[in-house]
């Protein structure tokens, strides 16, 4: 039995992490900022319509808000930061990037942690796939145009590097 | 406060038996929204998520169980999508590809609201709610389990371990009414199920009353018109007028999501549209 009260550890983009003194009512969003100083999920809604704080738990693509971070212990969880370890970004933020997919910025974490679940399950999704696939991240700015043409690219760029 | 997280269900009873009153968390997606808008501050959390038994299912041709931690995802295709094609239906309308990777059946029936997209699937089906307490094992027909708006018949001790279902054969599906795509709360909901093995058809509302509703008048009267042992005729007459009973019995009211003289149009026009669908 595991029986967690204000002290925990969790396995984040591979490291152990402690936290420690917070509410264990806390969500996951709220303990990756505010505990241990990871501000890439970004928080909107707190009830899992927008997307912004997706994360890997286990290899689930999950909003992070909807996890009590207390649940989480035995679990890896993947965030931004984990997906570019090395600090150089991605394909998929560089093609964000090139293709004006990043404006204000705010739907952009949750996007790219999405893109990589979907491009790792799924290398070659169609249109609609991918659609349904990023139904629940949620864009003010782009009008998800060129967020479709970021991801068409990757899938182009990687099977040619797979020839 | 304190969390446990119990590995199997015989764990989570005992830890349930200790804490009454304890919240029970499985994928959290209804549960959390409540947490972080603070209207609910539980003093004892049992999470179900390491539980491995809850999520399994087996399917076999007697009996399909599913268990109460068996995320939406895992219901959309594979296995349990062949051989449950209106559940499987249900689950890619619910929420989004975040929220069905975490949402689970046993939270659907937890919450019991009746706009639940699961849950139109477990009444056509005739499922069996299996609760698990200190005293075993209890089964309740989805329809007594349910008993009103966000209210069901499971007793403070008793943690949802698994549904069942006779498998059927013919056709089955669902259908949604809802303001848009994804994301989407239902605003109407019909789940059709034809059974020649024991020539019946079974259709379940959602969302038009303070449960679901089975129109169990319309089921009759369409097994007195055809022979529901075999494939239903392709008849528009037939189609309208069962539709038309369906609707009859739904209870709709208007709220802030719709009027009820949509719902109760919505039903209608779904109703026929999956009873036309069974037939090709
Ligand atoms: C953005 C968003 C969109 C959504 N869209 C839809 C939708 O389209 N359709 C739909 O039907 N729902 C939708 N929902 C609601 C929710 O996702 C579903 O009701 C889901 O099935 C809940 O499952 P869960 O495991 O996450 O529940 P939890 O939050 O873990 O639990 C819900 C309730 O059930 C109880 N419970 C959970 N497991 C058990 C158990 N084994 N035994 C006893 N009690 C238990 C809990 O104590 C709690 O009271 C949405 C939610 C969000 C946040
Ligand atoms: S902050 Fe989690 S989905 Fe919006
Ligand atoms: S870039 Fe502003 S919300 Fe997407």
């Amino acid at each position: 039995m595991n029986d967690t009260t204000g002290f925990y550890e969790l396995v984040v983009n591979g490291k152990k992490r402690e936290v420690r003194d917070s509410w264990v009512g806390e969500s996951l969003l709220y303990v990756l900022r505010e505990r241990l100083g990871l501000m890439g999920s970004k928080g909107a809604c707190e009830q899992g319509e927008c997307g912004s704080c997706t994360v890997l738990l286990d290899g689930d693509a999950v909003c992070s808000c909807l996890v009590l971070a207390a649940t989480a212990t035995d679990s890896e969880v993947v965030t931004v930061e984990g997906l570019a370890a090395d600090g150089a970004p991605t394909d998929v933020q560089k093609a964000f990037v090139e293709h004006g997919a990043v404006q204000c910025g705010f739907c952009t974490p949750g996007l790219i942690v999405a893109v990589h679940h979907l491009l790792d399950r799924n290398p070659d999704p169609s249109a609609i796939e991918v659609k349904e696939a990023l139904s629940g991240n949620i864009c003010r700015c782009t009008g998800y145009g060129r967020i479709f043409a970021a991801v068409e690219t990757v899938v182009a760029i990687r099977k040619g590097a797979g020839k | 406060m304190s969390v446990h997280m119990p590995t199997t269900v015989d764990e989570a009873v005992a830890l349930l038996a200790d804490n009454p009153g304890a919240r029970l968390l499985s994928g959290g997606t209804d549960t959390m929204v409540e947490v972080n808008f603070n209207h609910l501050k539980p003093e004892t959390v049992i999470g179900l998520r390491r539980v491995e038994s809850l999520r399994d299912y087996r399917v076999s041709s007697e009996r399909i169980e599913i268990g109460a931690g068996v995320p939406y995802s895992r219901m959309e295709t594979g296995p349990l999508a062949d051989a449950l094609p209106a559940l499987a239906a249900a689950a890619r309308t619910v929420g989004s590809p975040q929220i069905r990777a975490a949402g689970t059946l046993g939270g659907n029936l937890g919450t019991c609201s009746p706009a639940g997209d699961g849950l139109p699937v477990l009444a056509a089906l005739d499922a069996d709610v299996n609760l698990r307490s200190p005293r075993g094992l209890r089964s309740v027909p989805f329809a007594e389990f349910m008993v009103g708006v966000k209210r069901n018949s499971r007793l403070a001790d008793e943690i949802i371990e698994s549904v069942s279902i006779v498998p059927t054969r013919g056709y089955q599906d669902y259908a949604k009414v809802g303001v848009r795509n994804a994301m989407v709360i239902s605003v109407a909901s019909v789940c059709f199920v034809h059974d020649r093995n024991t020539a019946s058809v079974r259709i379940a509302l959602g969302a038009v009353g303070p449960t679901i509703i089975r129109a169990r008048e319309a089921e009759s009267w369409l097994t007195g018109q055809v022979d529901a042992a075999a494939t239903l005729p392709n008849d528009e007459n037939i189609a309208s007028e069962f539709a038309r009973r369906v609707a009859a019995e739904a209870r709709p009211i208007d709220d802030h999501r719709s009027t009820s003289a949509y719902r109760r149009h919505a039903i209608q026009t779904l109703a026929r549209r999956l009873y036309i669908r069974s037939t090709k």
